[in-house]
């Protein structure tokens, strides 16, 4: 199991560091780095990737904080519609969120920008329009909305942990709600607001569809484009590698100070839930709270989805609507493109084999490791953690660089991208599975042992039925996580392993945004079906 | 010839049983037999699955599988291929025509003529019979007729460095379509390059393909088109965008798009039934009238209402001269407008 999955983990690692200090002759050298430190074409995607990153994880904490606290302590109405809709964002994938808020966005053509125009009487291109989403603004705000529901699920988890006894007392000496949010609330949460901000950092650091489809037409680069650059012919494999290094060492040193901060003691207050949470009375300020959230999920859910739609049954994107109704571009993906059939294929091929691998594979870690039954079990533990700090961009640079070169030459099969999406969701599977796992004590276990059952039957009989549910969830997670993955297969597929993604992607290169929509559309309708199947099932509510 | 052995090898190559070059009926068996071709293009997504309809239509037990990218994206997934050993790709079609000196050089394409070929001009065909012009377009500038008059508009490449055109021009990366490449060598050879660093001060939209940047003015999201495909213009005009090409002054690049076959192709018989297929006046007519495109085939007549090529000043392509030059090319052009 160490050995499995070292070689699931470590040897992409392994060639991506080797590779960066090997020249063509495969001699030592730091040249790859030379070069990266000397060529501002790299520096500067690099000082673009640190600040755009931030100010996505500052935006996402300055909406999330908020709608979080709203949420768990006030009797804000519609809750479960609203937790259910940023449920809905989380699983959008950013890169369909991009493309819709092209179609929005667009200075000139984008619908948003033509009802401005329209609605003052201005001229495009000779006002200034409202939003301009080819900009590195523009990535940012669509990065935001798409990142916001992991801060937002951190900071409600984190309150609904804390007692609103402390809030009360504050109530009881006479301040207002308002001050006791700021002085009690503010300062509990604070750990998950700055753990919020540096999850919010490495997704938005690791993307590569929502710059690649908003930032490039700028001339803008991020570092994801950027090694994505560095694999067009003939790639240049050591710059690549030197210049995915520096990511990996980003997500692992801010993954340190994640889990410093949330292992922080010092607030001993966080621990087990607290009895009832008094809800506070929101009165007239209901009308801003409720607005907030129609903002965020108008810009997230509601736009997006409904731009998709209208774009997928008109032939002109940017015209009136009126007798430019058309089924055209669904005759054209479903009946005429050659790719759909294939991609949709390897898309779900690829979405159960990795599930389901990646489910055994989580699920046999997790019961290993955490009930200590193997030499090693800190190392199986470790191991299956550690792709949390491999961007999926420099997993893909790694695992092209290992399954090119004899033994395995996998490039070129299922199997490369497969790997791919197995290391790359293996920690949340691993998560997943270790708290359900956790919740089972195994004192259970060991009842049943004692009445002469075999640690497998045990396992059967006892565990399995109790983490039944965590199990089905795995699954569920890495199912979606492989259906919408697009910045790792970017680098791996080839015409005959393309997926739904990178079809989507090769569209948007020749501007078919009819196409685009369709597709899109059907991503999400597979999405959601899958989801309501799974809740179905497992008799789980929506979060 | 010294060693036995090479001559072994050299009579086992003419042993081998040479493919015909006509569709033969026992070709036909054979490649149904194989079931499908893999073509890898560059051409349009749309008119690419319109020439597969059509030769589904005639040959139904044969599949066609297209993997539609920009001209430099195929090189790039080919050599990549290729230099992984996954021999895919049955026939190519790239609107970079140094593409196939690359690949001939490599001795990775099959000699292969289509009885049609046999009629075209020397210049739209290798001398050795490895490809050959499957179509033709001309990398041209455009606008947004609602949003220019035509009074207004420019008439070359030069007067689009005018501040009034700043932030409303798109533009074709040469990275990415081997028509912005030909193109952007064809360019910087009467302009140089001091021009391109010029126009990079207008703001402008850089898009990829040279089949999105008409899509982009067609939209409205651009007024003028720096570079883009003549033949997604006709498409434009023809679905009624308010849109209008414009023949730069200076001179129009011209962008020859061969077609041929690898010699490893896993399907080598349909692949040259396809490839025979694709230069009947049949398919060269439905390219050129649907598709929009210039056709090298003697028996195609051209829609009344397109500029004959004659009255056009045309820039020539040298995809030999282009060669050499494609990597620096493609750096200098990154430096100055980003990927």
């Amino acid at each position: 199991m160490v050995l499995l999955l070292a070689a699931l983990v470590l040897l992409p690692l392994y060639w991506l560091g080797l590779t960066s200090v090997s020249d063509d002759a495969k001699n030592l050298t730091l040249a790859h780095y030379r070069h990266f430190l000397d060529d501002p074409s790299f520096i500067k995607p690099f000082v673009t990737t640190l600040w755009t990153s931030a100010a996505v994880g500052i935006a996402c904490v300055l909406v999330a904080a908020p709608m979080a606290w709203l949420v768990a302590r006030t009797d804000l109405p519609l809750k479960r519609t609203i937790r259910v809709l940023i449920l809905a964002s989380f699983v959008t994938p950013p890169f369909l969120g991009a493309f819709a808020w092209v179609l929005l966005g667009g200075p000139n053509a984008g619908l948003i920008n033509q009802w401005y125009y329209a609605l003052f009487g201005l001229k495009p291109f000779e006002a200034q329009p409202l939003v301009n989403i080819f900009s590195a603004w523009g990535m940012v705000f669509v990065m935001a909305l798409y990142t916001f529901p992991y801060v937002f699920t951190f900071i409600a988890n984190s309150l609904d942990l804390i007692p609103s006894e402390l809030e009360e007392a504050s109530a009881i000496l006479g301040a207002p709600p308002w001050r006791a949010a700021l002085t009690v609330t503010l300062p509990l949460v604070l750990p998950a607001l700055l753990a919020g901000f540096l999850v919010a950092f490495l997704q938005s650091m690791t993307l590569f569809g929502v710059p690649a489809i908003l930032a490039l037409p700028a001339g803008i680069d991020v570092m994801t484009t950027k090694i994505w650059s560095l694999f067009q012919f003939p790639p240049q494999l050591g710059l690549a590698a030197a210049a995915s290094l520096p990511l990996l060492a980003i997500t692992v040193l801010l993954l340190r100070a994640q889990a410093a901060i949330m292992g922080r003691r010092g607030y001993s207050i966080i621990g087990g839930k607290a009895g009832g949470v008094r809800l506070l009375r929101l009165g007239p300020w209901v009308v801003p709270a409720m607005a907030l959230f129609a903002i965020v999920l108008l810009c997230s859910i509601f736009l997006p989805y409904g731009v998709l739609l209208r774009t997928a049954f008109v032939k002109n994107w940017s015209a009136p609507m009126a007798g430019n109704l058309s089924l055209e571009h669904w005759r054209f993906v479903f009946f005429e493109f050659s790719q759909t059939k294939l991609a949709l294929a390897n898309t779900f091929i690829l979405g159960i084999t990795a599930a389901t691998a990646g489910t055994i594979l989580a699920t046999a870690v997790g019961y290993l490791s955490l009930r200590k039954l193997v030499w090693g079990h800190r190392a199986i533990g470790f191991l299956a953690t550690a792709p949390v700090a491999i961007p999926g961009i420099v997993l893909a640079v790694g695992l092209f660089l290992s399954y090119t070169r004899p033994p395995l030459v996998l490039y070129g099969t299922l199997w490369i991208i497969f790997l791919a999406y197995v290391t790359k969701e293996l920690p949340v599977g691993y998560q997943q599975v270790a708290a359900s796992l956790k919740a089972v004590h195994p004192e259970l276990e060991d009842a049943s042992r004692i009445f002469g059952a075999t640690r497998l039957r045990a396992l059967w009989d006892i565990t399995t039925p109790l983490i039944r549910n965590g199990v089905i969830a795995t699954w569920l997670f890495i199912f979606i996580g492989s259906v919408r993955e697009l910045s790792a297969t970017i680098l791996l597929f080839t015409a005959r392993t393309k997926t739904i993604s990178v079809a989507m992607f090769d569209l948007r290169e020749s501007n078919d945004w009819g196409p685009i929509a369709v597709l899109s559309i059907t991503m999400l309708a597979i999405t959601f079906v899958v989801i309501t199947i799974i809740y179905t099932f497992t008799d789980r509510k929506p979060a | 010839m010294s060693h036995p052995w090479k001559l072994i090898a050299l009579a086992g190559l003419i042993a081998l049983p040479a493919i015909a070059q006509e569709t033969t009926p026992a070709m036909v068996a054979a490649a149904e037999k194989e079931g499908k071709v893999v073509w890898y293009a560059s051409v349009d997504v749309k008119v690419a699955e319109a020439v597969k309809k059509a030769f589904q239509e005639q040959y139904p037990k044969i599949e066609v599988e297209v993997e539609r990218t920009g001209s430099e994206r195929v090189l790039q997934r080919i050599n990549q291929e290729y230099g992984s050993n996954i021999h895919n790709v049955d026939a190519v079609n790239s609107s970079d025509a140094s593409h196939f000196l690359f690949w001939k050089q490599q001795k990775w394409l099959a000699a292969h003529t289509p009885p049609d070929v046999q009629k075209f001009d020397a210049q739209y065909k290798d001398p050795d019979g490895f490809y050959a012009t499957w179509r033709a377009s001309l990398s041209c500038m455009a606008y947004n007729t609602n949003l220019v008059k035509e009074s207004e508009a420019p008439k070359g490449y030069k007067d689009l460095l005018d501040p009034k055109w700043k932030g409303k021009l798109t533009k074709a990366h040469p990275g990415y379509s081997g028509t912005a490449l030909t193109g952007t060598y064809a360019l910087v050879k009467v302009l140089g390059w001091d021009y391109l660093e010029q126009l990079a001060k207008q703001n402008v939209q850089q898009l990829q393909s040279t089949t999105a940047t008409p899509k982009s003015i067609a939209s409205g999201e651009r007024a003028v088109m720096v570079d883009g495909n003549e033949y997604n213009m006709f498409i434009e005009i023809a679905a009624k965008s308010p849109v209008k090409i414009i023949y730069a002054v200076e001179g129009t690049p011209f962008i020859a798009s061969p077609l041929a076959i690898f010699a490893q192709a896993p399907h080598p018989n349909a692949a040259r039934v396809f490839a025979n297929f694709l230069y009947t006046p049949k398919i060269q007519q439905l390219l050129v009238d649907i598709g929009g495109q210039r056709s090298a085939h003697p028996g195609v007549k051209e829609p009344a209402d397109r500029t004959p090529l004659s009255k056009i000043k045309l820039l020539p392509d040298d995809p030999a001269g282009m060669m050499p030059q494609v990597a620096d090319i493609k750096k200098r052009y990154t430096a100055i407008f980003g990927n």
